[in-house]
Formats: C-alpha cells, structure tokens, sequence
C-alpha cells in the first residue's frame, strides 16, 4: 500500500506574538515546525505501512528550509520526501497550493491513499486537502478520527460530523485528512535521523511537475491577503467577590445582552 | 509583480521595518532589506514609506471572463435529518445584508431528500428565492454528491456570493465546489462586507486567532466563503415573508458519488451542547466557594 502525505511548514503560534507598540507579529526566534496536524498523518500513513507493506512519501510544498520538515519525517520512519521549492509557487493560495502538490502527485505516481492532516496551524482553512482530491479526480473524506478496514479496493474511515461519527466507505485511491484523535504520533529516531541525513531530496520547480505557471504563485492566486491587522481588544475584566449579589446581578447582566 | 528597495532613495528611517506584519524587513548599512521568502508582498511597507523607496508592482488581475454576467448572494442551507442548520439561518440574515448593498437577491440552496418544508422556513428568515435538489442521493450527505449538485447550480444561475457555514459538511465539501469552479474560498469567516468597488470583504483570523487578515478575491466569480457558526445574528421570524421556489433537477450522474455513508453513530446527549449555547459562563482559579 503505497501512502502519500503532503504537509506544511508552519510558525509555531503558540510562539506568535503580536508587538504592542507595533501591532506587528514578532517573528523573531519563532520556531519553523511541522504542522502539528500533519504529524499525525504521517503517523497514520506509517502505521498503514506498517500493516499492508509499501512505501510512505511526503511532499511539502515552501521555501528551501522547508526541507527540514521532509527531514523529520524521514526520521520518523518516511522512505522518500520530495520539496517543491520555487519563486513560482510564493503566494499560491489554496487553489494554487492545490494544483501544485496534485501535479507532484502525479509525477510521484502509484499511490493508493493521500494522508492529510485536517488543516494547518498557521491559515487554517482545511482547504487543501479536498482540493488535492478534486485535481486527481478523487473522493475524499475529511476530519477522519480512524481507519476501520482497508481492502484491496477499498477503505472505511470514521468521519467526525457535527452532531457525532458518519462511517464512510470509499474506493481506493482516495484521500483523507486526519484529525489528532486518530493516533499518538511517535517520536523521531536516532537511525531515521541518520538516513534522513543521507537521503537526497529531490527538489521540484513548476517545470519537473509540468505546471501551468498562469495558475500558481500569488499572480495565479484567485484570493489574496488585502489587509493584516491584531484584533481589536474585548473589554476588560470586572473582578468582584463571589458573593450570591454579585452572582445574581451577573447572571442578570449576561441574560439581557 | 515584484517588490524592491530602491537603495538610492532608502534613508534608513526604518518605517518600514516596523510596518511590516511579518518582519520580512532588515536594515544592512543603513538601508532596507525584504527578506523575499518571508514577504508576503502586502505592500504595507510601500504604503508607509516617505521617500517613495520602495517599488512595489501589484499584480495586475484581469479576468478573462465577465464578472458582470454574476449576480445574487447565495446561502447553501445546510440541513441533516430534516432539521435546518442554526448557520443556514444566520448567512440568511447575513447575506441579506449583502445582497441589499448590492442590489440583487438573496437566494437559498437546499440540498436533500423530502426537504421542501424547510424551504418555507427559509423564506420566514428572509430567502427571497430558494432552489430545491431533492432527490434520495441526497439523503445522507456526501462530499461528491452534494458538491457536485452545488457546481451544477453555480455553472447554471452564476450566483458573484457563496456563503455556507463553517461546519464539518461546509469545511469538507465547499472547498471541492471552489476547486471544480476555480474560484476562490476563504475559511471561517467572522466578518463580511462589500468594498467600494463592489468585491466581498473577508475577514478571518490566522495564526490561531493571533491576527486578523482581510481577504479578497478580485478575478474570479463567485467569491465564496465558509462562516463560522453563531457570528452572526439570526434573522427575526416572519410568516409573512414568501420566496420564489425553484425546483431544480439535475441528472443521476451529477448526484453520484463513489464515496457513501454506511453508518451514523449520533452523539448521545451528555448534557446541553457547548456548541448550541448562547452564551457560555466559565469559572477561574478566582472563584472561591
């Protein structure tokens, strides 16, 4: 069974913060990491081999340090990693992402399932991953929390619906995004280090993966950031003592907004 | 598209380097240096330059499609079971709004089976027109089949806005209907409105709620968007409101889908929902007893 997982570099944002007199995000010594959902993913996609043979490969899709991400995955236990790296892709929104990471999976080939994480800690949006599907012409199953049976031809998934689990079959190939209840996602070794160290990482252009360039990079973006502010702060706190008064007056405050 | 500093111009004043939101800006001998990698080419930092020293080019976005031929604001109105989405109600009052400052009609999209009762309710809340896909394919939800009837509807009526709610069905299947279309989505929306020139506003927040960034989306119809639940306010009720009802029909091989729902384990009530409250209270280390 052969697994493909795409993931991303993120800032660390529970290290973002916002410089009071500047209203501006403080990069300074924020860590890059691998988005926190897409460990997962990768976790799922080894435990699928682990079980069914095949081989695991990521993809990411950034800037030239990107590359350590793919390391961190190799060290987990990952067999190949590819990078897409180029002037071309900056900017891409979702869309743009989308086709990129799909024509990659193309070049890459004899794939039987794509892991995602269910979205990335930085935008947020849970948009690439259906969008990867639509480009290769697959069903997808989003915010899967577990994998029941997987055939030859086929998988069952758990999906997390707003009001409990929808089990979902679908035909192989296809793609998932994972949520964290799915798994606990295993530590890095010192051999996987090792042979990641060792691995050359191809490095892809539009040209490799034979993209149009019209639709990738922030030109081909059909959504672009306008404006980025800090959010305007709530009011402040009332302390008061607890007393039956004060828990009256409150409860009577609340229920009149 | 590019962004330079014109070192000529550069007078070290470093306006720039506290300007921009992603510190992409270094000062080397005394003049501005843009991290390309880190830029996110905003044009803050131009904005803000008094020397003019930095050439920013926008790109430049034309469409090879008139953006005119687009017009009304739609809600799909997500339903499971027969029961309407709080959401559905709440874009409806929403996209009203929008709708008004745009001058067109405010339309609703039911997706389901023996789901013709709830298009009333619609049209209480204040759905002028509302298109109807019932058929049993659409019972159960399925990200192919339900995304596929709504690029049908979109390529059929050409809708310029596209509201759903940011719920586990509208964050898995609306950004399939965004990718078959080419058009642009932005997630999670908390606040939406019209510019000058006629274009959605999104804003959203990123970076875990650390920042607010506005969106939009210039070249491409419709502009869509995804709105997280109870943002928004949920429209008075008025019986006496009606909509033109369409009932749309779409062949077999749109509502197919490779992918189907086998199984529903519904969540026993443990208590009232987070989710659904309208207001939550929570107690801090503060409170005695």
């Amino acid at each position: 069974m052969n697994l493909i997982v795409p993931i991303k570099q993120v800032p660390d944002t529970t290290d973002v913060k916002i410089n009071p007199q500047t209203n501006t995000l403080i990069r300074d010594g924020v860590r890059s990491v691998t988005n926190p959902f897409d460990m997962f993913a990768i976790e799922e996609a080894l435990r699928l081999k682990e079980r069914f043979g095949g081989k695991v490969t990521v993809v990411t899709m950034g800037p030239p340090q990107a590359k350590k991400v793919l390391e961190e995955a190799m060290a987990m236990g990952v067999d190949d990693a590819v990078l897409l790296s180029n002037r071309a892709f900056a900017g891409s929104d979702t869309l743009a992402t989308s086709y990129v990471i799909a024509q990659a999976i193309k070049r890459i080939g004899d794939f039987d399932l794509i892991v995602c994480g269910k979205q990335a800690s930085d935008g947020d949006t849970a948009q690439v991953g259906p969008g990867i599907a639509v480009r290769l012409k697959l069903p997808h199953a989003s915010f899967v929390r577990k994998v029941r049976t997987v055939e030859k031809r086929s998988v069952v998934v758990e999906r997390s619906a707003d009001d409990g689990i929808e089990v979902v079959k679908m035909p192989l190939p296809s793609l998932i995004t994972v949520t964290k209840e799915i798994n606990a996602p295993r530590h890095t070794s010192f051999a996987g280090k090792f042979r990641a160290k060792r691995t050359h990482v191809p490095m892809w252009g539009p040209k490799d993966i034979g993209c149009d360039e019209a639709i990738v990079g922030l030109e081909g973006s059909p959504t672009w950031v306008d404006r980025i502010f800090t959010p305007p702060m709530k009011k402040g706190c009332l302390p008061m003592d607890a007393t039956k008064e004060n828990i009256a007056k409150l409860a009577g405050e609340i229920l009149k907004r | 598209m590019k962004i330079e500093v014109i070192k000529a111009k550069c007078t070290g004043c470093t306006l720039c380097v506290r300007e921009c939101p992603v510190e992409a800006i270094r000062m080397l001998d005394e003049k501005a240096v843009i991290d390309l990698d880190t830029c996110i080419l905003c044009g803050a930092c131009e904005k803000v330059c008094p020397v003019d020293a930095i050439l920013f080019e926008k790109p430049t976005r034309h469409s090879k499609e008139d953006l005119s031929l687009y017009r009304d604001v739609w809600v799909f109105s997500e339903q499971r079971g027969g029961k309407l989405a709080d959401v559905a109600l709440e874009l409806v009052g929403e996209g009203k709004k929008l709708a008004k400052a745009r001058g067109s009609k405010l339309c609703a999209v039911l997706l389901g089976h023996n789901v013709s009762g709830l298009a009333r309710e619609l049209a209480f809340h204040g759905a002028e027109r509302v298109y109807v896909v019932d058929s049993p394919r659409l019972e159960r939800f399925s990200d192919e089949s339900y995304s596929q009837a709504m690029v049908w509807l979109i390529e059929r009526h050409r809708p310029e806005i596209v509201l759903a709610g940011a719920t586990a069905m509208g964050r898995s299947f609306i950004p399939r209907v965004a990718a078959e279309i080419r058009t642009g989505l932005t997630a999670d929306c908390t606040s939406l409105g019209i510019d000058a020139k006629g274009n959605l506003i999104q804003t959203r927040p990123a970076f875990g709620g650390n920042i607010m960034a506005t969106i939009l989306c210039t070249k491409s119809r419709p502009q869509m968007a995804t709105v997280r639940p109870k943002v928004m306010k949920k429209p008075a009720r008025d019986e006496g409101l009606s909509a033109e009802i369409v009932i749309e029909v779409p062949g077999d091989e749109i509502l197919a889908s490779r992918q189907s729902v086998i199984d529903e384990i519904v969540d026993a009530a443990k208590g009232p929902s987070l989710q659904a409250a309208e207001i939550i209270v929570a107690g801090g280390a503060g409170l005695k007893k």
